[in-house]
């Protein structure tokens, strides 16, 4: 195991020039492709870029053949990127055809295309591996990365192409967001769609091609998905999620480059892949708003506050105000709460000071009595809503009442006062209940 | 015929060529549903999402036996299909996105998983976990004539993953011929499934165990390649020739056979006839399941480029000679006295484009619906009947979009134009158009 003063160094790009350079280089690739994958994301293109970036192997292999025919000098890494550049875009373009002229649906076209593409690569490697062994040892590298052999000129590569692809997606943000948030009304305004759709895919082309040396070409495209997915988590602003996305592609990209560089055997795309896994997973689960834990925690939130009103609505329509055992254990089996979340009921109103513990027994304080009453009242104004207005029978207004009478505003309570009103209807405003329990 | 006989060695090549079609097969049959629920790319992630469980589970029994394999793709498998759709739920995620992020971190567990398991020594090899490893089933001690290549001690040299993909492959055949009905109610309404008792979701998982189970059985042999490429194609391609579940079942079994057949011999005999060492065989396979595919798309008798191309072409061709023959009733109807005047095909081209317009008027002249001589087209009775009944539907749609469509009637003529084509009768209507043109008949 390496120990922390080694981290540390590769860390802080000084443990050896072709490390750091590797790392930096695999940042900038996370970076870009986080930025570009953004638009893949919110275009629902995630899938086809995996095809793309499959359909780039036949590419690099016939590039490396039609190479070595016209002579071995130009075997040289921009042309085996340029062809599976031109293999990749091949493969997109077969799946819009397909799309278009046949009853294949975008799964299935996907699927094929990355398939039988890879499958020409396939045998297109083993062939060169028996006729033409010279450096074809190279090619494989292009299958699951291989980020440590890398040469400085590679990297430099990698990293231009990168630049290059961070800046026209900057250049072309207006653009992208108009097609992407409402194409039709970007064609109606007389935005070229099919051809800023043509950038977007070049972007992508861009990227794959980029990340095919330091992260493979089956796994460039998670660099792609997951960090815009994961970015898409802590924000609803578009350029905050390019901007997240980038980070958090550039973090995927260098710690997986980093750890991949200080453990023996550790494919750098493989870490770097998984890295953006972790993150998208602490995403998914903390992030504020939109995170799994937090909007389990508001749906516990809402669910024990329906549960304490229909504890406080029962109290009411009994003229009661004494939460026996018996009278909570009724509404209990009527809502079926599981006996943990009784507990988890009671300690929720007890909290927000809607009951109190008297000698008797668990009673309800003033505010809890004036709170039943408001909403065993708006049961009965939604009720008599739903009978005059909406034509429900009055033996089936009662489920739906039961949810609705939690989020009426004030606002709306007046308007349906008003509208009651209006066809003779009055529903009598809850008694005075203050002193009820004094 | 002799040289490919002699490029294609039986014994030799028996095993790898039964390993490569079984599995084909395989993916082909279980392959039908996925393309009909648009789940073709689940296939895909499960291929490359099995990875991690297989390893594991070598890792735990350090053999390759068949059932830790099994179990351990199978889980992961399932693993993959919950992943998913916890994703899509809580997460709130585009399915396909959800799909590429746990796919790609699964794969990229296992290619880190293979690596650790090559420092304790294990042989287990990432390359081969995408394109297999059919020419190590070469059998190259097999008998010389095929007389004693058939008989019963030959089994006793079949390899274990040809047994594997047999028994799969029947499995297969198993479960789809017992829940044929349940995976055909699942596939084309869901809903209607689980209200009748057989829980799409839990077909949903069944088919996705035994896809998972088919890539484990086939992965060896094979490869994830193939296994993805024959999930697909095959059941795509069937789609394409017929419109029954049973019917497209049956052809992609047949295709799948074709292509395991053809891809192999593609792999090994034809680069023999060259003088060339052999290329991959499940990557040929592959190949050849496209090819299979292209010709569907070019060449199949209902939705094939070809027949619609023809069938638009035919389309147009009538449309024209229709709307010539309209056009010659509608010069005599407004030059009333001139009937036997022709009409010169000078005056039409500012109407029709040159080139359709000639072969609409051979056509025409052809069927006798109008006279051709030097002074230009004459309709003769037979083609004034045939024009007055298009006119008459012409106006009779007009009216009818007029009335109860409530188009302007400006605007009612070029709908009118397209629907007097088509085989529905217009709804009778008065004598006389919104223009106040009298309708014939």
């Amino acid at each position: 195991m390496p120990d922390l003063a080694e981290l540390l160094d590769v860390l802080t790009f000084r443990a050896g020039f072709n490390t750091s350079l590797v790392v930096a280089g695999t940042a900038l690739l996370g970076l870009a492709a986080g930025v570009v994958g953004v638009f893949a994301l919110l275009r629902q293109r995630a899938l086809m870029a995996d095809a793309l970036s499959h359909a780039t192997l036949p590419g690099i292999a016939i590039a490396f053949l039609a190479a070595g025919a016209l002579g071995a000098q130009g075997r040289t890494l921009p042309v085996l990127l340029i062809g599976g550049a031109i293999s990749g875009v091949l493969g997109v373009v077969c799946v819009q055809a397909m799309l278009r002229h046949t009853r294949l649906r975008e799964d299935a076209a996907i699927g094929i295309v990355l398939s039988v593409f890879f499958g020409v690569g396939i045998v297109a490697l083993s062939y060169i591996q028996a006729h033409a062994p010279a450096g074809s040892a190279g090619l494989t590298r292009f299958i699951y990365g291989q980020a440590a052999t890398m040469q400085p000129s590679d990297v430099r590569l990698m990293g231009t192409i990168a630049a290059i692809a961070i800046l026209c997606t900057l250049l072309l943000l207006k653009e992208f967001a108009l097609v992407c948030f409402n194409d039709a009304f970007a064609k109606v305004d007389g935005w070229p769609i099919s051809f800023i759709d043509l950038a977007m895919m070049a972007l992508v082309v861009l990227v794959t091609v980029a990340g095919l040396q330091a992260v493979g070409l089956i796994l460039v495209v998670a660099l792609l998905i997951i960090p815009p997915v994961a970015a898409r988590f802590w924000t609803d602003r578009l350029w905050a999620l390019v901007l997240l996305a980038g980070g958090l592609g550039a973090l995927s990209g260098y710690l997986g480059s980093v750890l991949s560089a200080l453990l023996p055997r550790q494919p750098a795309g493989a870490v770097i892949v998984l890295t953006a896994g972790a993150i998208f997973a602490v995403s998914m689960i903390f992030a504020p708003a939109r995170g799994v834990l937090a909007s389990s925690i508001r749906r516990l939130r809402l669910r024990l506050r329906i549960a304490g009103e229909h504890l406080l609505e029962a109290a009411h329509d009994e003229n009661a105000v004494e939460l026996t055992p018996d009278r909570i254990g009724r509404v209990a089996r009527l809502r079926g709460w599981s006996s943990p979340f009784r507990i988890l009921v009671l300690a929720s109103l007890r909290r927000q000071g809607l009951t109190r513990t008297a000698p008797s027994g668990l009673v309800l304080t003033a505010p809890g009595v004036d709170r039943g009453a408001q909403v065993s009242r708006k049961h009965a104004l939604w009720a008599q809503y739903l009978i005059s207005y909406a034509d429900v029978a009055p033996s089936h207004v009662d489920w739906s009442v039961d949810q609705v009478e939690h989020v009426l505003s004030p606002a709306l309570v007046a308007e349906l006062e008003s509208k009651l009103a209006s066809r003779g209807i009055t529903v009598p405003p809850p008694p005075s209940t203050h002193g009820a329990n004094a | 015929m002799t040289t490919l006989a002699y490029a294609f060695d039986f014994g030799l090549d028996l095993f790898p060529l039964l390993a490569g079609t079984l599995a084909a097969i395989t993916c082909g049959l279980l392959g039908n549903f996925l393309v009909l629920r648009r789940l073709s790319l689940m296939g895909d992630a499960i291929s490359h999402s099995v990875l991690p469980g297989l390893v594991i589970a070598f890792l735990i029994v350090s053999t390759r036996s068949p059932i830790a394999m099994l179990l351990g793709a199978a889980g992961a498998g399932v693993l993959t299909v919950v992943l998913v759709e916890l994703i899509k739920k809580y997460g709130r995620v585009e399915a396909g996105a959800a799909m590429g992020v746990v796919f790609s971190v699964l794969f990229a567990l296992g290619v880190l998983l293979i690596e650790q398991a090559a420092v304790r020594h294990v042989d287990l090899d990432a390359d081969c976990v995408l394109h297999g490893q059919l020419e190590t089933l070469v059998w190259f001690d097999a008998p010389a004539t095929l007389a004693e290549l058939f008989r019963v001690e030959t089994l006793a040299h079949v390899p274990r993953q040809v047994w594997t993909l047999a028994g799969m492959c029947a499995a297969a055949f198993v479960f789809v011929g017992l829940f044929y009905k349940e995976l055909r109610l699942a596939a084309f309404d869901p809903a209607l499934s689980t209200t009748l008792g057989f829980h799409a979701g839990f077909m949903h998982y069944l088919l996705m165990v035994f896809v998972a189970a088919a890539t484990v059985a086939a992965f060896e042999a094979v490869g994830s390649i193939l296994v993805i490429a024959m999930l697909i194609c095959p059941g795509a391609t069937a789609r394409l020739l017929t419109d029954r579940l049973g019917a497209q079942i049956a052809w992609s079994v047949a295709l799948a056979a074709l292509a395991g057949i053809g891809g192999y011999l593609g792999a090994t005999a034809i680069p023999e006839l060259f003088e060339r060492d052999a290329v991959n065989a499940a990557g040929s396979i592959t190949v050849a399941a496209g090819v299979l595919l292209t010709l569907a798309i070019i060449a199949a008798p209902r939705y094939g480029l070809i027949t619609k191309a023809l069938r638009r072409r035919r389309m147009a061709r009538t449309i024209t000679r229709d709307d010539l023959l309209a056009t010659l009733y509608r010069i005599e109807e407004a030059a009333p006295g001139s009937r036997a005047e022709p009409v010169a095909i000078r005056e039409l081209t500012a109407r029709f484009p040159a080139r359709p317009l000639r072969a609409a008027a051979r056509d025409a002249a052809r069927r006798a619906f109008v006279h051709a001589d030097a002074h230009g087209l004459t309709l003769t009775e037979a083609g004034r009947q045939a024009a007055s009944e298009l006119v008459r539907r012409h106006r009779l749609w007009e009216h009818y979009l007029v009335e109860h469509v409530g188009l302007h009637p400006d605007h009612a003529h070029p709908t009118a134009e397209q629907l007097e084509h088509l085989p529905p009768q217009p709804p009778p209507g008065p004598t006389t158009d919104p223009h106040g043109r009298e309708i014939p008949r």
